[in-house]
C-alpha cells in the first residue's frame, strides 16, 4: 500500500481510538444536538403542519451549532502534546494528514449526528421520504461543515478567545450549507424535488475536499512557527 | 552531511542569531549550548523545517532542504520539548502509530525490542496518562531505536530523565554516531559522548 495512504489511515485509526477511550468528548456535541433539536417540538406544541415546516431547518441549525462546538478540539489536543509537530515532520504532505484528521473528526461528530437524525425527524412528523432527503443532505453537508471548520480551527489555533473568533470566521461560510441543506427537504415537500439542492451540496463537498485541507495545513504551518 | 549557511533568526523583533554557519559530518554530534532564550530551540526547529529562518540556507547532502521538504523530513527524527505522544494510547500503540506516520513498518518484535530497551517492556500496554514525565520521555526515546534516520535533532533529550535513562541516551547516541549518523542536540547537561560545541548568544 502507498505509504501516504497508510499514514492517513493510521491517523484516522489513532484519532478514533483515542476518542473511544475518552467518550465524553464525542458525546458532548451529540448530546447538544439532540437536546437542541428535541426541545423545539416541546416548546412549539403539537401543531403538525408547523413542525413539518420548521423541522428540517431546526435539525440543520442543531447540526451546525454542534459542529462548531466540536471544532476547536480538532487540533487543540495535538498542539498541546506535540503530536502536531510530528505530523508536520512526516514525509506525508500535511494536507493529506489534515484531510485524514477531518475524516476522523467527521466520523466522531458528524456520522453519529446523521445516525441520530431520523429519531429527531420523527419528532417533527417528517414522512419517510423527507427523512431520507434530510439524511442525504446531512451526509453530504456535515462533512463540508467539518472541512470549513478545520480551516477556521487552524487559523485560530493558539489565539486568545479562539472559540469566539472561530464562530465569527466560520459561521458566514456555513450559511450556504445551511440554506441548501435545509432547502433540500423544503423543496422535496414542496414537490419540486431535492435534486438541485443535493447537487449543489455535492458540489460544495467536492470543492471543500480539495481546498480546505490545503488551506488548513498552510494555516497550521504558520501557527506552529 | 548537514551544512548550515549564514542562518539568521528573529523572534519578536529580537535578533537571536545571525550569520550562523556550521557543518555536521557523519559520525559527529553537535551540542548546541546557550542561555535560556538564546535561540537553541528556534535553531533546531528551523533546521527541521518547522519554522522559517529570517535568512540563510540549510543544505543536506549538498541540496537545499527547501527543494524537497518531504524527502528531507524522511531523513531526520525530531524530539521536541513535548514528546508528541497521545495520552490515551499505550507506548506500543504510540510507537506503532509514529512509525506509520514516518513511513516505516514496524513488526511487533521491533516494537517490543525498542520498548524493552528504554525500560518500558512491562508497561507497554498501559495508556500513557498513567505514566510519569520521565516515563513519557522514555517512550519518546523508543522512536530513536525503532526508526533508523541519519540525522537526530533532539531538544533537551535529558530533561526529566533519571541517571539510568541518561546513560541510555548516551549509549544510543554513541551507537548512532558509530554507525555514521549525525546529531544536533541542545542540552544543559553533558551528553556523555564526544561532541563539537556550538555556543549561541556568545
Amino acid at each position: 500500500m502507498n505509504p501516504h495512504l497508510r499514514a492517513c489511515m493510521a491517523l484516522v485509526l489513532r484519532d478514533v481510538r483515542s476518542a473511544a477511550r475518552r467518550p465524553g468528548d464525542v458525546a458532548t456535541p451529540l448530546f447538544f444536538f439532540v437536546v437542541v433539536s428535541a426541545l423545539f417540538p416541546l416548546a412549539i406544541g403539537p401543531e403538525l403542519n408547523t413542525l413539518r415546516l420548521i423541522g428540517p431547518g431546526i435539525v440543520w441549525v442543531g447540526a451546525l451549532l454542534s459542529s462548531i462546538l466540536a471544532m476547536h478540539r480538532l487540533f487543540g489536543a495535538d498542539v498541546a502534546d506535540g503530536s502536531l509537530e510530528q505530523l508536520a515532520l512526516s514525509p506525508t504532505p500535511l494536507g493529506l494528514l489534515v484531510a485524514a484528521k477531518v475524516l476522523a473528526h467527521w466520523l466522531l461528530t458528524g456520522a453519529p449526528l446523521v445516525l441520530v437524525a431520523p429519531l429527531i425527524a420523527v419528532q417533527f412528523d417528517l414522512s419517510f421520504d423527507s427523512m431520507m432527503v434530510l439524511l442525504l443532505a446531512l451526509v453530504l453537508g456535515t462533512p463540508v461543515l467539518s472541512l470549513i471548520g478545520a480551516v477556521g480551527a487552524a487559523l485560530t489555533l493558539g489565539l486568545r478567545g479562539a472559540e469566539l473568533l472561530l464562530c465569527l470566521l466560520v459561521l458566514p461560510l456555513y450559511i450556504p450549507v445551511l440554506v441548501f441543506g435545509a432547502g433540500a427537504v423544503q423543496a422535496h415537500l414542496g414537490g419540486l424535488g431535492a435534486q438541485a439542492h443535493v447537487s449543489v451540496l455535492l458540489a460544495m463537498l467536492s470543492v471543500a475536499v480539495f481546498l480546505c485541507p490545503w488551506a488548513a495545513s498552510a494555516a497550521l504551518r504558520i501557527a506552529m512557527e | 552531511m548537514l551544512s548550515v549557511q549564514q542562518l539568521a533568526c528573529e523572534r519578536g523583533r529580537k535578533r537571536l542569531f545571525s550569520d550562523l554557519n556550521f557543518q555536521v559530518r557523519p559520525g559527529v554530534c553537535l551540542h548546541v549550548q546557550g542561555a535560556n532564550g538564546a535561540g537553541k530551540t528556534s535553531l533546531l526547529r528551523i533546521v527541521c523545517g518547522l519554522a522559517e529562518a529570517l535568512q540563510g540556507e540549510i543544505h543536506w547532502r549538498g541540496q537545499d532542504t527547501r527543494l524537497d521538504p518531504g524527502a528531507w523530513r524522511a531523513e531526520l527524527v525530531y524530539l521536541g520539548h513535548t514528546p508528541g505522544l497521545k495520552d490515551e494510547l499505550s507506548a506500543a500503540e504510540n510507537l506503532h502509530f509514529q512509525s506509520q506516520i514516518d513511513g516505516w513498518k514496524l513488526s511487533q518484535e521491533q516494537i517490543d525490542g525498542a520498548l524493552q530497551r528504554v525500560g518500558l517492556g512491562r508497561q507497554q500496554q498501559i495508556p500513557l496518562r498513567h505514566f510519569s514525565q520521565g516515563q513519557k520521555r522514555r517512550a519518546a526515546l523508543a522512536r530513536l531505536i525503532a526508526r533508523p534516520a541519519p540525522l537526530w535533532v533532539l531538544d533537551e533529550p535529558l530533561a526529566a530523565l533519571d541517571q539510568a535513562a541518561q546513560q541510555l541516551v548516551a549509549q544510543l547516541l554513541a551507537g548512532h554516531l558509530q554507525a555514521g549518523g549525525m546529531a544536533l542536540i541542545t542540552s544543559h547537561q553533558p551528553l556523555g559522548v564526544p561532541c563539537l560545541d556550538l555556543r549561541l548568544g556568545a
